[in-house]
């Protein structure tokens, strides 16, 4: 991983329970950056997330609050989390079931406004 | 947009006898003030009683406010006036869909299209109930044999699923897999109703929700959560074929939301085991 979002994702990557952090771009549901763990698929990764992302974008729009900050889809296995930055990017990291959510919540948030 | 309420009001005191209740109403309406507009409404009809517009409004004012069977009536007599009212007959497609009658709401809502080509909403929901969009090929029925009586008794049997629920018509939305609404409501941060505009991407979202958990290997999905500008959303399915919106303020703590999403999920459970 050679793109300068690597020290980033990395950060993310070493908190327990993380199976994969990415940047997408939203737009096009494109790979920007990711550090997976063996065996994850960053593509489908990021176009789901960015489907995901869109639909969510047009819900809270339709009801006049704008575009999401943050998203988070709980599966009884793991979860997917989102975190919209500048530049059409988003921020998404792909969860197993024991992962501290409010700590990766915060640090998601807090990564998200350095992306550009 | 929505009109302005006050220089409505100030129109309609000046003339109360001139046909500006009827804007005045259905803004008042739209800001969800139901009481109002009734009121409004009533005083409109009972100076025009054959105008077909009253009706239809004063129709709308009570679907909001839940009263399906004399919305239902109130169409009937808009459609006896005028045959071919565009909003008459979506208002009717509404409930017989709401009834589970998809033949009348199929039929109501077909003619609606004829009347409205370029009404996009109007011919996805068409094809929504149809089941495609190969409805267009089809020549147009015949009515379908009139069974307003149990209509009219299913609609008022299935109530609103979140009666008695804080924020039941503001908060909550019910939505169907082809985006109808079946109970609840949702207002914008400035108040307008956008409960039929979000229930298609309510249902859209959930389908999106559902993919994306299967495909990355989650699990079942439990619940989607937003933080957004001013608000907390979640978003989760009460039954495997229906999606549920909920909506609180984003001061509020995160379990909060959550407790308030899964009480009006089990009141939709049991509401949609009563109607079905």
């Amino acid at each position: 991983m050679t793109t300068p979002y690597g020290p980033l994702l990395d950060s993310l990557t070493r908190l327990r329970g993380i199976r994969g952090v990415l940047v997408v771009s939203m737009e096009d549901g494109l790979v920007v950056a990711e550090s997976l763990m063996a065996g994850m698929k960053g593509p489908p990764i990021a176009a789901l997330s960015a489907t995901l992302a869109t639909w969510v974008a047009e819900l809270t729009g339709s009801s006049g609050h704008g575009l999401p900050r943050f998203l988070h889809l709980q599966g009884s296995d793991g979860a997917l989390l989102v975190a919209p930055a500048a530049s059409d990017l988003l921020l998404v990291a792909v969860a197993g079931r024991d992962v501290p959510l409010g700590l990766l919540r915060l640090e998601m948030l807090r990564m998200a406004e350095r992306l550009t | 947009m929505t009109e302005d309420i006050r220089a409505l009001s100030a129109q309609y005191a000046a003339d109360p006898s001139s046909l500006v209740f009827l804007r005045l109403a259905e803004a008042l309406r739209r800001r969800r003030q139901l009481d109002a507009a009734l009121k409004i409404a009533l005083q409109g009809l009972s100076r025009y009683p054959h105008l077909p517009e009253a009706h239809d409004l004063y129709a709308r004012i009570l679907t909001d406010k839940h009263d399906y069977a004399n919305a239902f009536d109130e169409w009937d007599t808009v459609l006896r006036l005028s045959p071919d009212h565009l909003g008459a007959h979506k208002g009717i497609g509404f409930l017989y869909y709401r009834a589970g009658e998809p033949d009348h709401a199929l039929y109501h809502l077909r003619l609606a299209a004829e009347l409205d080509p370029g009404d996009a909403g109007l011919r996805a929901a068409v094809e929504r109930v149809a089941g495609g969009e190969e409805i267009w090929e089809a020549p147009m029925p015949e009515a379908p044999p009139e069974r307003e009586e149990e209509a009219r008794a299913v609609t008022v049997a299935a109530g609103d699923p979140f009666a008695g629920l804080e924020g039941a018509e503001e908060r909550l939305l019910l939505v169907d897999p082809d985006g109808f609404r079946l109970g609840g409501g949702l207002l914008s941060s400035d108040g307008i109703d956008v409960s039929e505009a979000a229930a298609a991407v309510v249902a859209g979202t959930a389908r999106e929700a559902t993919r994306a958990a299967r495909m990355l290997e989650l699990g079942e999905w439990g619940h989607l959560t937003v933080e957004a500008a001013g608000v907390g959303l979640c978003l989760l399915k009460p039954t495997p074929d229906t999606s549920l919106l909920c909506t609180m303020d984003a001061g509020l703590p995160a379990g909060q939301l959550s407790f308030f999403a899964e009480r009006a999920a089990k009141a939709a459970r049991g509401w949609l085991e009563r109607v079905r």
